[in-house]
């Protein structure tokens, strides 16, 4: 499946997440993401929201994740949210 | 045993790390809330977010209760497919009547079969704040077995009948002694307004306590710092439970000899001092005050 316009989910407040996407028109998934805990838990945020979009089966997206120390089930949930968004 | 009720806290669904802490802050239920802490525009995100928290957190022993939007609006039946689908302990209805709670017990049969849960496991609390609903609230309990209480929503109601709402709560006399009594004789739980003044807690606590002597067995609070008071005015006093186990003492000793009443200081002990002392011992039990045989702790 893919997505067809640009959609945002999340705050920037603590414990949330921020997530942007738009649709990638080489067809690849790319994913940008800041953390304030980036160098204890950056790829485990990468591996939640990758999960996520692949569980969701989309293909050919751009992502922009910016993390205030959310845990996983928000960030899951904002990953989802946004892409319902822009499907 | 019964799961007790005394405080019920609002949270708000879109709100993680609310969310995440809403365990530990003390209440004996949590409500998620989807209605009116959540924007119109954020219902979606809300819905998905608290889906996964109860997915996701162990919430031990605080029931779990879920606040959908009105079932006419077009969030309401979103709400309840997607919640119910991860067994929260409860879903609180908004704007109650007969016919929404006879529409959530239908959607709840289905998904239970759906999901394999046990019929009737996740139960319902109704959210009286209409004049039709409170007038209507024998029937609204009444319109399915899953309803194990009413929370009378004080400020929605006082709009809907076109009057002020005070601090002083006279306003809703007729309305808490309405759900009392309904709630008493249907056997389910009756839960109070919320106080709205977050840091007036002498208010608070007359507020609590003005409840309890009307009937109400419990109280929603919009703030942890609301706990403790509220507790305290429900919690029977070690005189009360005292006094109730010596009644229930000498109400044992009567049976013994083969009397029909007996006294105690002074005064018959009949059958509604009976009735009162055993709620009383009942709830100490439940409060851990004191143990199951009787004895203080």
């Amino acid at each position: 499946m893919k997505i067809t316009k640009v959609a945002k989910a999340g705050t920037l407040e603590s414990n949330d997440i921020l997530i942007m996407v738009k649709p990638n028109e080489l067809g690849k998934t790319e994913l940008e993401l800041e953390s304030i805990v980036m160098q204890q838990f950056g790829e485990v945020i990468e591996q939640v929201i990758l999960h996520k979009v692949q569980e969701m089966g989309i293909e050919g997206i751009s992502i922009k994740a910016q993390d205030k120390g959310a845990l996983d089930y928000t960030i899951a949930a904002r990953v989802e949210t946004a892409i319902s968004r822009a499907i | 045993m019964e799961k007790l009720r005394r405080t019920m806290l609002f949270m708000p669904g879109n709100n993680p790390g609310m969310l995440q802490d809403a365990a530990i802050l003390g209440a004996d239920s949590i409500i998620l809330d989807l209605e009116d802490a959540v924007s119109l525009t954020e219902k979606d995100s809300a819905r998905i977010l608290v889906r996964e928290a109860i997915k996701t957190i162990d919430y031990s022993q605080v029931e779990v209760v879920v606040r959908v939007n009105p079932l006419d609006t077009e969030f309401g039946p979103q709400d309840v497919d997607m919640i119910a689908r991860v067994k929260p302990d409860t879903l609180l209805i908004p704007k109650a009547n007969e016919e929404e709670i006879k529409l959530v017990d239908i959607l709840l049969d289905k998904i239970e079969k759906e999901e394999g849960y046990p019929p009737g496991s996740i139960k319902i609390i109704a959210l009286i704040e209409t004049a039709l609903g409170l007038e209507n609230v024998y029937n609204v309990v009444q319109a399915s077995t899953r309803t194990v209480g009413v929370l009378l929503g004080g400020e929605d109601l006082t709009a809907d009948l076109g009057i002020e709402r005070t601090k002083e709560g006279e306003e809703i006399f007729y309305a808490r002694n309405k759900v009392a009594t309904v709630c008493r004789a249907l056997k389910v739980d009756a839960i109070d307004t919320p106080f709205t003044d977050i840091n007036d807690y002498e208010g608070l606590e007359k507020d609590t306590a003005k409840a309890k002597g009307l009937g109400l067995t419990g109280k929603s609070a919009i703030n942890p710092r609301q706990i403790e008071t509220i507790h305290s005015v429900f919690a029977p006093t070690e005189d009360e439970l005292k006094r109730a186990l010596r009644i229930l003492d000498a109400m044992e000793e009567a049976e013994k000899e083969g009397k029909g009443c007996c006294s105690l200081d002074g005064k018959m002990i009949d059958a509604p001092v009976i009735n009162r002392a055993a709620c009383t011992v009942d709830q100490g039990i439940r409060l851990g005050l004191i143990s199951g045989e009787g004895g203080a702790r």
